[in-house]
């Protein structure tokens, strides 16, 4: 009795204890071990010769015209697909978001580019932005539009990733916005219709209101997911034409081999980046989501 | 008349739609078309809507390739056994999680949601020179290991096994089951539906995945499709489209099938994921 109760009080530990052993491993403690390299000249070769240099790494950060590249690319990039990717997935979920076969077709067929890999997305999109042959300048040659270099000219190729990132994520997030205004009590929806309110005056007074909660959580997922954008740019533009596209996990990518403690600093730079966002986002806007 | 207004309104409607889905599924139609045109075909202009000719040879000159297989192999091994690692992982926690009281249980639940947010684009050095001076590197372990805990399956789980009533589990050790057999023989099947959708989105994410299989290797031979497939373009010199776009059809297909069985569980599993 004694040895089982012993063991009763141990379970829940050892039960849990892998789970949390693989948090500790390969979260937390890299966590830790990435702000202690951001201090460090690190030595890939010899790691005995790694110098503590204390904040060095930071202050070059902060003096390179790089990095605010990257930096200022990363934010319009995350701006313009956090704003797009809302404003599009809000009007296709009202317009889609009634039970009818047809919607759901849509709903399958706006969301398939969400389970593909991006390396293929990228890949067809490169070929469909081709700029001698590709598709998308056949088409703009169709309606008499001079062809665009796209991902080619440094002009153009944010706007071509862009474009792709929002069509990879619409689908998705429209899919938890039907969900979300399927919750809203259909009353209040006919209540407003007889009332004669206007299309655009029910969504921004009644609907956005009432799916707040929802718009608050996707777009919180959306900046973090939209900061760390790494795959399309690699893949699509290599960070070019001429920096062009860089963005910031980009930029660490490439002194991961070449300055481990540069790329650490970087990294501790864009999670109190990201960090900062998320609180910001909780401070300004949760007062404004009405949880029912 | 009011009447067929509105009907034609909705004729409206419907094609508005018809093309809508239009413009999400035309580039997957159009990597399919390409991966059957010679290319003479991919060079023409205007494009090549459908090959005269379907040149399946395009598929056997992608798969003939002797590292095809290898790639394939990696990215099967990896894939199901993360799934498998983290089904081992995860059903006891969450069962724990769920079903017993302990001191700190808050605590640890709060640490694995916190786990939930930190993405991999900024743990990958230090877990990269950990796993090296593990001596891991050049081995699948790096693609693995480090998924052993899905925080998200962890929290998802957790809430299903609170749902099922305790009763079971009391009938169960009456009947002189342990808890080992309560959770590996009674609570897990009863939750397969829950299994089932994280098994969905681990198959989905780590057979797509391409940024961390990049960080974590320096050798083809243990790289998946994905990191070859982002490679073949420079590999062919000019941009042999139609190769590379079959290489793409043979990537895509396993997700389309499962995605063709289930869409309806895998979109209900996405929003769900969305909305908790």
């Amino acid at each position: 009795m004694h040895k089982k109760t012993w063991w009763g009080a141990i379970r829940p530990y050892v039960m849990v204890g892998p789970a949390m052993a693989g948090i500790i491993l390969f979260v937390i403690y890299p966590i830790v071990y990435l702000i202690y390299l951001s201090f460090y000249k690190y030595n890939l070769m010899n790691k005995a010769k790694s110098k503590f240099i204390g904040l060095d790494n930071y202050r070059g950060i902060f003096a390179r015209d790089d990095f605010y590249k990257a930096l200022g690319n990363t934010a319009v990039y995350t701006v313009s697909v956090v704003f797009f990717t809302v404003l599009l997935s809000l009007l296709v979920a009202v317009w889609i978001h009634k039970n009818k076969r047809i919607n759901s077709l849509v709903q399958i067929g706006l969301f398939t580019p969400h389970i593909i890999s991006i390396v293929s997305i990228a890949l067809v999109w490169m070929w469909l932005m081709e700029p001698n042959v590709g598709y998308l300048n056949y088409v703009l040659h169709l309606f008499g539009i001079p062809p665009s270099q796209w991902l080619q000219s440094s002009k153009t190729a944010m706007m071509s990733i862009v474009i792709v990132s929002v069509w990879h994520s619409i689908g998705y997030y429209a899919l938890i916005l039907v969900a979300a205004i399927k919750g809203v009590p259909s009353e209040v929806l006919e209540a407003a219709s007889i009332d004669g309110a206007k299309r655009l005056r029910t969504i921004s007074h009644i609907i956005i209101p009432l799916i707040s909660p929802q718009l608050f959580f996707i777009l919180i997922i959306m900046t973090i997911g939209s900061f760390k954008v790494f795959d399309s740019v690699r893949i699509m533009t290599g960070g070019g034409p001429n920096n062009a596209t860089n963005t910031l996990v980009y930029y660490i990518f490439g002194y991961r081999a070449t300055n481990i403690g540069y790329a650490s600093a970087t990294g501790v730079v864009l999670m109190a980046i990201i960090g900062l966002l998320t609180i910001l986002y909780f401070q300004v806007l949760s007062k404004r989501v009405h949880y029912q | 008349m009011r009447f067929e207004l509105r009907s034609i309104g909705t004729t409206v409607q419907y094609l508005l739609k018809i093309v809508f889905i239009l413009l999400f599924i035309f580039p997957l139609l159009w990597m399919i078309s390409t991966s059957l045109q010679t290319l003479h075909e991919t060079q023409a202009f205007p494009p090549t809507l459908v090959p005269s000719v379907p040149q399946w040879r395009n598929f056997a000159s992608v798969m003939d390739n002797g590292s095809f297989l290898m790639y394939a192999r990696n990215s099967v091994v990896v894939t199901f056994s993360v799934i498998a690692l983290q089904f081992l992982v995860m059903i006891p926690a969450a069962y724990a999680f769920a079903k017993y009281k302990f001191a700190g249980k808050n605590i640890l639940f709060g640490i694995v949601l916190l786990a939930f947010m930190i993405p991999g684009q900024i743990t990958f050095i230090p877990v990269y020179l950990m796993l090296g001076d593990w001596g891991l590197i050049n081995t699948l372990l790096p693609q693995i290991l480090p998924f052993m805990s899905n925080a998200f399956g962890i929290f998802l789980l957790r809430q299903y096994f609170m749902q099922l009533p305790e009763d079971l589990i009391e009938a169960a050790r009456l009947d002189g089951a342990n808890e080992f057999k309560i959770i590996w023989r009674i609570m897990a099947p009863m939750a397969a539906p829950a299994l089932a959708t994280i098994a969905l989105f681990s198959f989905v994410a780590h057979w797509n995945d391409y940024f961390w299989p990049l960080v974590m290797t320096n050798s083809d031979s243990v790289r998946p499709l994905t990191i070859w497939i982002s490679t073949l373009r420079s590999e062919e010199g000019i941009a042999n489209w139609n190769i590379i776009m079959a290489a793409n059809v043979v990537l895509v297909v396993p997700i389309l099938v499962v995605y063709a069985f289930c869409s309806k569980q895998i979109l209900n599993a996405f929003v769900y994921s969305g909305i908790k």
